[in-house]
């Protein structure tokens, strides 16, 4: 039985952008952070600079606790680039906050994967620059 | 307006004398041939080459709409008739020489963005996360996903000109038997790649009258969350409280083109529905009416979708087995095929009478969906 691993440095990895750097440099030192409209509280999917609820233009970066549930998940064996290792797992978490965000599940058998897995977020390196949130069950591991 | 002409090059694994602008005017010359129309008549070119085809085909000065995709590609070019711009409208596709690089998955599946590019996302991964939700919300099964796969991949062993001609006949056990590729995929369930070209012409109503076979638009829409492979593929995503779900995305899309047409989903006749990955056939079937939420894994598994059955489905063998040529010339295939099974035209898997065909482009994997109803007679 083979055990989800974060991949190794060489992927083709992110280009962090003019709008998302804050969300690497939290990566840099393992804080996972989310936006949040500071107007009216709504927590949008992926980087935004306009509330999708209230429309303002005030987003703000919050700290998340960096556990949450797993939404969804696949088990790729036939990479979009021979760099990655199989088999992994990229998966859909919902964050405690209400968030939901893209990453890979690691740390388990990809048998071990099922709906509402509790899972914790582990930082690993894709380069020298950029370092990647992944999630791995946390130690009960029982779904909520 | 009308679709006066629909022309398929010939599709294969790779054209090695073509790039995609050229792939995509032998296309263009074949659709103005069908609808008997002289390439000097068209004053509008839609598609992500329009432009050179315009100078190619010494159009100028002539309209241009660089839309990509099919179906949007179509009703671009039925506004430039129905506002006047236009009177002969050429909407061409074509893919070959991108997907060159064999060890990596084709360009056109494979994102950059920097939010899923380091978790090895790519095409069948995004799509496996929304057939993944709906396995788990309605227990949708892998067999079912498979019954999809051996039709189409049915469809496309018998048809001539279809790129895996003869590669079959298959059944779900021989699906579920091909290596893994993004669970619940197996190879079979995902689309293949290949080139090609295709073009249709659209003209006016007046124009129609002297075209051999005109075919009708009975109504389209189209419906996007977002811009695909850039944020997670969510199920259960709402932009808004009162929106309805990332994973019903097309069915709003599907109500409007229903009520533009008069018509009703059990008035279909053949359902032109775009393939890219097994389960998104089951995910259009219930987002566009034909059957209830969590029934189109025991719609499919009926034999609903097979040829004689309620309603045939991707009958040429979509993009699973006839021809998967590059984001564009793939989506407009949907639209060419549907009008070709309205003629009677087909060689294979002609539904008897067909008088409404439905085709669809996208899928909820990449947060977009498009429908198109097309009729045989004048609405």
């Amino acid at each position: 039985m083979s055990i989800l691993l974060p991949q190794p440095v060489g992927i083709p990895a992110p280009r962090p952008s003019l709008h998302s750097e804050a969300y690497w440099d939290g990566c840099r030192r393992h804080q996972l952070l989310y936006q949040r409209c500071a107007e009216c509280g709504y927590r949008g999917i992926g980087a935004f600079t306009v509330c999708a609820q209230c429309h303002a233009t005030s987003p703000v970066w919050e700290a998340s606790t960096g556990t949450g549930s797993l939404y969804s998940w696949t088990v790729v064996w036939r990479p979009p680039d021979p760099s990655f290792r199989v088999p992994y797992a990229p998966a859909v978490v919902r964050l405690d906050e209400g968030v939901w965000m893209m990453s890979a599940v690691i740390g388990c058998a990809p048998e071990a994967l099922h709906d509402g897995l509790r899972l914790a977020v582990e930082f690993h390196p894709a380069n020298g620059e950029i370092t990647l949130p992944y999630f791995a069950p946390t130690r009960d591991g029982a779904a909520q | 307006m009308a679709i006066a002409g629909v022309h398929n090059t010939e599709q294969a694994r790779a054209l090695p004398d073509h790039d995609s602008t050229s792939i995509a005017l032998v296309g263009a010359l074949g659709a103005l041939a069908d609808a008997g129309v002289t390439p000097h008549e068209v004053d509008g070119v839609v598609g992500t080459d329009c432009a050179q085809i315009a100078l190619e085909l010494g159009l100028g000065p002539c309209a241009r709409r660089p839309t990509s995709l099919g179906i949007p590609a179509l009703l671009d070019a039925a506004s430039l008739i129905i506002t006047g711009q236009c009177n002969v409208v050429l909407v061409a596709a074509g893919g070959a020489g991108i997907h060159v690089d064999r060890a990596s998955t084709a360009p056109w599946t494979r994102p950059a963005n920097e939010l899923v590019v380091g978790y090895g996302l790519f095409t069948a991964a995004e799509f496996a996360l929304m057939a993944r939700r709906h396995m788990l919300t309605y227990g949708t099964t892998p067999e079912q996903l498979a019954t999809v796969a051996a039709t189409i991949r049915t469809n496309g062993h018998m048809n001539p000109d279809a790129v895996y001609h003869g590669r079959g006949p298959f059944t779900p056990e021989d699906i579920l038997a091909s290596r893994m590729i993004a669970e619940p995929f197996h190879l079979l369930d995902c689309a293949t790649t290949s080139e090609g070209g295709c073009a249709v012409v659209l003209v006016t109503s007046e124009r129609a009258g002297d075209c051999r076979a005109p075919l009708w638009i009975l109504g389209g829409a189209s419906d996007s969350f977002g811009p695909a492979y850039t944020v997670a593929p969510v199920w259960d995503f709402q932009p808004r409280t009162d929106s309805p779900p990332a994973g019903l995305v097309g069915a709003r899309a599907a109500d409007m083109a229903f009520a533009m047409a008069g018509l009703r989903p059990a008035d279909v006749d053949v359902a032109e529905l775009y393939d890219p990955f097994s389960f998104e056939i089951i995910r259009q079937l219930e987002a566009f009416g034909f059957c209830e939420p969590g029934e189109g894994g025991p719609f499919v598994e009926d034999g609903n979708i097979a040829p004689g059955g309620v309603l045939p489905v991707t009958t040429d063998g979509g993009t699973m087995s006839f021809s998967h040529p590059g984001i564009n010339a793939q989506q407009l295939q949907r639209v060419i095929r549907a009008a070709q099974q309205l003629r009677g035209s087909c060689v294979t898997n002609q539904v008897d009478g067909a008088e409404v065909a439905l085709c669809s482009n996208g899928g909820a994997g990449a947060l977009f969906c498009d429908v198109l109803m097309l009729g045989r007679e004048r609405p």
